[in-house]
């Protein structure tokens, strides 16, 4: 018996200079951070206040952190396929070998959705529904500490075949039959696999967590239709995520049982049926679209309003359309693959929906629009992305309507028209509305404001850059340029590729942009310092305690009689000109205690999924069996909560009081 | 201006209904989320039931549901989980009432009578496969293991959670984490119940159906 399963030497690409080169660069940055940390004596503290913190709002900024490095990632593999596409034309065959670059473009997909686009809008609601919601935390805080870790798993093991092994050269869907043992024996889908259904379990958990949170967790007062929107489009995600991600749960394990135990469900033989993957992915897949989109849209709305200094238009109409478009998303599936040879008719009820799901999505934008118009709009970083976004997705969207008619999509099916589509609503869309949002709440979550010459240049890097990378795919995709191609004969495509590859060179000048804005509004960040605690004239209840909250956000539990509390609240301070009297009495207040159990169970998890996919079946068991300890020593434990003392929240308290200026 | 104060001045009587009646106790969120944990479990099962609904004419030449099942068997599985489910309501009522005695024998008999379900179960698997009828055999044998086997894998768990449970229980008492834990696990073990039924009625009699 083989103790080590497929797992030698021969895993590890030494003979690839670009493969070893970037895994070198990577582990060099990795073990110079460690290093730095552990010189520096940070590690106590990060293991204490962070990798162990169960507070809402630190997870929220890992799951950013995470994210962003991530970006980093997944971009990089994205300029790799606009610059080979470019030059690999005609005789000249790139820098880029197929099997490498059906790797990159596998990866690039997997990546951007699951471990950026996820990882977003998860950590930003994190960090802004229980604050935005007047409680101490979420309804389950160990249980989204488990969530956040499961996520990492997932990206740490997609990134541990970069060097070990291979990544899935099937797309970012994996679709079976290229997908199956027969086609694709290495390891690569396994690693896709294995990864997803980690970080999957880790979303679903958060969905439930938060579902229960915005339904039963909120301060008195604050009725359903007094929730902030951010609150209203949190539910629908987390609804969908709830009632999504089982069927790709079942629809992975149904894959792996083909793999690894020679079921039936999608091979070529013995009666399974490839399609059925492709329906059953996309039943996941296009509420997945919604998911990542809704909570976007609710940056944008908390944005347009606060910066217009106006309450948001047509609130009801928000939450309405909010809700249709969360269960219209599961009448759409089939759009994705109107060529699989469903009756007319069929097609035509896809073909209609889709075009319907996109009148609730219009009604915001015109709320947003009539949200702006007569404020006094301030054209701050979160404006210039809700801006960017406005004028973008709508086109992103008019070529939506256009591929929802079936006859154009034949045309233009498996077309770099719907790689330049998809990513016309996703990027201004869903990184539009998470930068939006990630300038809009770093304030809250660290005292201090991001450096605005350097977030407005970033923001113009990207929407130039943007627009520059993906115009020329209509054009090309018009023309007939099927996507995922490492090397083409066409060479009429050659320049309109070259304009796509400076756009991608131009968005690289928008990520160098945030990363310098980082850097210099940590230097500055004395002159930055917000001690209000409501940097922008808020309008909800997360400028309505200390930036950065305490640990228990709220030292009195606020009340709601109204939308928009915290503003409303202020004008009739304002109003009166006067000091409340009454003095607090605080009370000793409970909080989650920190607890190791996320991470190791992360850390059992990763070994598990590593030994699958390897085949070492001992080292599978001890994974599993890790992880059973873990939570069994969870669920064993005595001691759920640590108390604050009301003297200590008196004394924080008093310290930082919110001003209000007119 | 201080405004922390000011938020604290509303009171309680001008709260009128329930959704905004502030933060539900503990009990209530916990028995809440666990019910959205196992609706997304079943939207887990209805995945796999539409992919057997699919594939149950896909025999590729193999044997037919027909000729495999034996709805004896079947029925008396189903008395069994049924019987069960009542036993784990017993349960409940034992531990609403805190009686030691009671929880416990209900707890074995759900135990017992789960374990029975389990067996039954894996015989059958074991006289299928001993007829050639694995499922490597074909795509309908493929949906039928993995639909049916995925709720026995249910039972499995709910079994050895039965059992920390009942550690639990007489190692802290009735504390209000263990109580919300039983109430959980009950709600769990007549979510299978649940499944159960559909599958009875879906894989074993619309399989035998001529």
């Amino acid at each position: 018996m083989n103790l080590l399963g497929k797992l030698t030497l021969d895993a590890v690409p030494l003979h690839e200079p670009i493969i070893m080169g970037t895994v070198g660069c990577v582990g060099a940055v990795i073990l110079a951070v460690l290093a730095w940390v552990t010189v520096k004596g940070y590690v106590p503290y990060l293991w204490r206040e962070w990798i162990t913190s169960v507070d809402h709002k630190r997870i929220g900024v890992m799951y950013l952190l995470l994210a962003l490095i991530m970006l980093v990632r997944g971009f990089a593999d994205g300029i790799m396929m606009r610059t080979q596409q470019a030059v690999a034309v005609g005789g000249a065959q790139g820098y880029l070998p197929p099997e490498h670059f059906d790797q990159i473009f596998s990866a690039h997909g997997v990546i951007m959705i699951f471990f950026v686009a996820m990882p977003l809008v998860i950590g930003l609601m994190n960090f802004a529904v229980p604050l935005q919601l007047g409680v101490r935390d979420v309804a389950f805080p160990t249980m989204n500490s488990i969530s956040f870790w499961l996520t990492a798993s997932g990206v740490l093991l997609t990134n541990v075949s970069l060097a070990v092994g291979e990544f899935a050269k099937t797309g970012w869907f994996a679709y079976p039959p290229l997908s199956e043992l027969q086609f694709s024996p290495g390891v690569g889908v396994d690693y896709y696999l294995w990864s997803l259904q980690i970080s999957g379990i880790g979303t679903l958990l958060s969905g439930v967590n938060f579902v229960t949170t915005i339904l039963k967790v909120r301060a008195p007062g604050m009725g359903y239709m007094r929730m902030p929107v951010f609150c209203w489009t949190a539910l629908a995600s987390n609804l969908l995520m709830v009632a999504a991600f089982p069927v790709l749960t079942a629809l992975f394990a149904m894959l792996l049982l083909d793999r690894y135990l020679g079921f039936h469900f999608f091979t070529v033989d013995a009666g399974g049926n490839a399609m059925m993957y492709v329906n059953l992915f996309w039943i996941w897949g296009h509420p997945e679209v919604y998911i990542l989109v809704l909570p976007a849209f609710g940056v944008f709305s908390e944005v347009a309003a606060t910066f217009s200094g106006k309450s948001l238009f047509g609130y009801r109409s928000m939450v309405l359309a909010t809700m249709a478009i969360c269960v219209l998303s599961y009448t759409v599936w089939l759009h994705h693959f109107f060529t699989m040879g469903a009756s007319a008719s069929v097609n035509a009820f896809f073909g209609i929906t889709s075009m319907i799901i996109g009148v609730p999505t219009g009604v915001k934008v015109f709320n947003w629009l009539f949200t702006m118009y007569g404020g006094r709009v301030r054209f701050t970083v979160p404006v210039l992305w809700l801006i960017g976004f406005m004028v973008s997705f709508v086109f992103g969207g008019l070529t939506g309507v256009l591929l929802a008619l079936p006859p154009v999509d034949w045309q233009v099916h498996n077309t770099v028209f719907l790689v330049a589509h998809f990513h016309h609503v996703i990027i201004p869309g869903v990184l539009f509305g998470c930068m939006a949002g990630y300038n809009y709440w770093f304030p809250k979550a660290f005292g201090f404001k991001l450096d605005e010459r350097w977030g407005k240049a970033a923001f113009w890097c990207w929407f130039i850059g943007f627009h520059l990378a993906f115009m020329p795919l209509y054009v090309t995709g018009l023309m007939g340029m099927p996507r995922r191609m490492q090397h083409t004969d066409v060479a009429a495509w050659q320049p309109l590729l070259w304009v796509a590859a400076a756009g991608a060179v131009v968005i690289l000048a928008g990520i160098v942009c945030q990363i310098v804005q980082i850097v210099v509004s940590i230097r500055n960040r004395e002159q930055l310092r917000d001690t209000t605690g409501d940097p922008w004239g808020g309008r909800t209840l997360e400028w309505a305690t200390a930036s950065p909250p305490p640990a228990w956000n709220f030292a009195v539990q606020p009340r709601v009689n109204e939308i928009d509390a915290f503003w409303t609240r202020k004008q009739r301070v304002l109003a009166r000109q006067e000091l409340p009297a009454r003095q607090h009495k605080y009370e000793p207040i409970e909080v989650p205690k920190n607890t190791p159990t996320g991470v190791v169970t992360a850390f059992f998890a990763v070994i598990a999924g590593f030994a699958l996919i390897w085949h070492i079946w001992w080292m599978a068991g001890a994974g599993v069996l890790g992880v059973a300890a873990t939570l069994l020593a969870f669920m064993f434990r005595v001691h759920d909560e640590v108390e604050i003392s009301a003297e200590q929240v008196g004394t924080f308290d008093r310290a930082h009081p919110i001003e209000v200026t007119p | 201006m201080n405004i922390a104060v000011e938020m604290d001045d509303i009171s309680q009587s001008e709260l009128v209904n329930i959704s905004e009646a502030g933060p539900a106790p503990k009990r209530i969120v916990a028995g809440f989320g666990f019910w959205i944990f196992l609706l997304s479990d079943i939207v887990m099962f209805s995945a796999l039931f539409a992919t057997y609904a699919v594939l149950v004419k896909a025999t590729a030449g193999g044997p037919t549901s027909a000729q495999l099942f034996d709805l004896r068997n079947v029925a008396i599985e189903t008395a069994i989980l049924l019987l069960s489910s009542y036993s784990c309501g017993l349960m409940s009522l034992a531990v609403d009432s805190r009686h030691h005695l009671g929880t416990a024998i209900a707890a074995a008999v759900t135990f017992l009578l789960g374990a029975a379900f389990l067996m039954l179960e894996l015989r059958e698997f074991q006289g299928m496969i001993a007829l050639g009828a694995a499922p490597q055999r074909s795509a309908f044998l493929s949906a039928f293991f993995t639909l049916v086997g995925c709720h026995g894998l249910h039972v499995a768990i709910g079994l050895g959670w039965l059992v920390l449970m009942m550690v639990q229980l007489s190692i802290r008492g009735y504390q209000p984490v263990v109580v919300r834990r039983l109430h959980c696990f009950s709600l769990f073990w007549h979510a299978l119940d649940i499944i159960w039924v559909l599958i009875f009625t879906i894989v074993y009699l619309m399989g035998v159906l001529p």
